[in-house]
């Protein structure tokens, strides 16, 4: 790179050994870093593509014991815990980002405080919230439902629209904004047509990068959403969802319980690879072309 | 940012439009309404906070402060104890720290200054790709591949590490393949990527003419790792790592696999044991009385607490670093 092992090296030879020491090892380390990761993916994909057959879609959990089976209504009900996820997240966490990245450089503090606080809502324990959807939704009501689930997995997904919304927006250029204002539109008719417009297709990632969070969350369902061996899209009764019927069948001692866990782990981690580079490619078209 | 705004139709009220505006446009309201939900979002924090303490008030009524020592845990009694849980996290989450951040800052120097030119984004993306998969899938690895595996290895360590005076006894123990080292070790690969991406896009932001000019001056490149780039953001990385710890302490899945879910202090690593966040997900749909209810949300408080003093802290050391990308000094 820079010539270090030529003859002419003026370099003490310590320090060159030093150098090449430490590369070396960081080299190595990466390379035994990534074994692990890869490991992980490769197992996955191999026994979840072993366990694959069309029957994991068209049928449902069946008991302990009995060959066949597939995970439909796990998928149907991951699928409504999602949507019911998105329908409040995305509202939510819309409106407060605007407010961060639209209102907040009138209160500088209070935006520091709100960003603040909405960055540690975004990484803390999700079964800390599992909990407070628990004591939110299902203790005052006396039964688990699909609803606390949705609720449970809003909670997660607000921060990290919050913070996209919040991000996307600071990075509209104000002159945008100055030439709306001046053709006399008022503020928050420029913020939904010109602002958000301008920054739909980096909240959009954000909001794709949230789904993807969530269909993998399962301690926030454990005692929510709980888990249901039936075909269910009530949102007043407990619910199966795919994460947590993975947990079930994992830690079960039968065979075909968990052959049916590596299937559903292949679909989930499909499905979420798929999301993340949707979200890339979006993001990538938005700074190429703009 | 100040707004005048005039009304826009000028055909209903004539030559007066430039007259001060009679109606309100709406930007007060919309300015309530998003500033509302800001709101909401930053007291859910307090209103978690709130909903924790008072489900749980029976269990500080009943042990008070002592909860938080007591090494006791047993529902049929009606006695319960918060250390075996505490110790459990605390002690699965710096297995994995001491494992995953030289690894991680490996990943990083290799990414931002070794890597070949055309290796650097592929990797990168995948190891991006990689901090996105569900803890319940490196749960499900650990048990069921990693577990069995590492049970043959187990006596290799016992071997070794286990006849050191001291802290050999840690390293002690049947391999039974479970245990808090395994639950080390499988949260350090969780980690892994999610540290390491953090730590590559820190190192990005030294400014180019600072390492330049080291260079010039005949500096080696581990020089300029280790008394440029280091040096320059050092606040971040340590943020960084914290994130990487704020996200092992609070982790289930990963952990209720593999840890072995005993409610006592093991004596060694190779032994099972829990964490709080493995033992709320296991005995909360099945606590029957109101007080093995609240010793659970109890722990669900005094975890929150724990992550809460990590994650705050790694925000401050990372806003440092947005104050130097900033161009203020440190």
């Amino acid at each position: 790179m820079n010539g270090l092992d030529g003859p002419d090296n003026p370099l003490p030879r310590r320090r060159r050994r030093l150098d090449r020491v430490m590369m070396t090892s960081m080299t190595l380390l990466t390379v035994l870093g990534v074994f692990w990761v890869v490991w992980i993916l490769l197992t996955t994909l191999e026994r979840g593509f072993e366990a694959f057959s069309p029957d994991l879609f068209l049928k449902d959990t069946p008991p302990p014991g009995v060959a066949g089976g597939g995970l439909r209504n796990a998928f149907v009900g991951s699928l409504e815990l999602l949507a019911v996820a998105l329908a409040i997240g995305t509202p939510v966490g819309l409106l407060a980002g605007t407010w961060l990245g639209e209102f907040a450089r009138r209160h500088p503090m209070a935006g520091a405080v709100v960003r603040f606080l909405n960055d540690i809502l975004l990484s803390a324990p999700s079964i800390v919230i599992g909990l407070f959807a628990y004591t939110l939704l299902v203790a005052p009501l006396k039964h688990f439902s699909a609803l606390a689930g949705g609720v449970a997995l809003a909670l997660i997904m607000i921060p990290v629209v919050v913070r996209t919304t919040d991000e996307m927006l600071r990075l509209v250029p104000d002159a945008l904004r100055e030439a709306a204002v001046a053709l006399g539109i008022p503020y928050w008719r420029m913020v939904v047509h010109i602002s958000w417009k301008a920054a739909s297709r980096g909240i959009l990632t954000g909001i794709l990068l949230a789904l993807a969070r969530l269909s993998g969350e399962t301690a926030p369902l454990l005692f929510t959403a709980l888990n249901s061996p039936y075909f269910s899209t009530a949102l007043d009764k407990p619910i199966a969802s795919l994460p947590v019927v993975i947990f079930q069948f994992a830690m079960s001692p039968y065979p075909d319980w968990q052959k049916l866990a590596w299937a559903g782990a292949f679909v989930a981690m499909v499905f979420i690879l798929a999301l993340g580079l949707l979200a890339r490619w979006l993001q990538a078209r938005g700074t190429s072309s703009t | 940012m100040s707004v005048t705004t005039q009304t826009m139709n000028a055909s209903q009220q004539g030559p007066a439009t430039l007259a001060p505006r009679r109606r309100d446009t709406g930007d007060k309201r919309f300015a309530r309404l998003t500033g509302g939900f800001a709101l909401i979002v930053a007291a859910t924090l307090f209103a978690i906070l709130v909903a924790l303490v008072l489900e749980s008030w029976p269990v500080w009524r009943t042990f008070g402060p002592r909860f938080l020592w007591d090494s006791s845990w047993d529902a049929v009694a009606g006695r319960f104890g918060a250390l075996p849980f505490i110790y459990g996290t605390l002690v699965s989450s710096a297995i994995a720290l001491v494992l995953a951040t030289p690894v991680s800052f490996a990943i990083a120097v290799f990414l931002s200054e070794l890597s070949p030119r055309w290796l650097r984004q592929p990797l990168a993306t995948t190891i991006e790709l990689l901090a996105g998969i569900p803890s319940i899938v490196y749960g499900m690895w650990g048990l069921l591949v990693f577990a069995p595996w590492f049970a043959r290895f187990e006596p290799v360590l016992s071997a070794t590490l286990g006849q050191i005076p001291g802290i050999g006894t840690l390293f002690r123990g049947p391999p039974l393949g479970i245990g808090l080292l395994t639950a080390g070790v499988v949260l350090a690969v969780m980690i892994l990527p999610f540290i390491s991406s953090i730590m590559r896009d820190v190192f990005l932001l030294t400014p180019a003419a600072l390492k330049e000019s080291a260079y010039a001056l005949g500096a080696t490149r581990w020089e300029v790792v280790r008394r440029v780039v280091l040096p320059y953001t050092r606040s971040a990385v340590i943020g960084g790592i914290f994130l990487g710890l704020g996200r092992a302490l609070g982790e289930t899945m990963a952990v209720t696999f593999i840890i072995g879910n005993t409610n006592e202090i093991p004596p060694s690593l190779l032994l099972p044991g829990a964490s709080i966040a493995s033992v709320i997900a296991n005995e909360f749909t099945e606590a029957v009385t109101e007080l093995h209810r609240a010793s659970l949300l109890a722990l669900g408080l005094v975890l929150f607490l724990i992550t809460f003093v990590v994650l705050a802290l790694a925000k401050l050391l990372l806003l440092r670093l947005d104050g130097l990308a900033k161009g203020k000094p440190a």
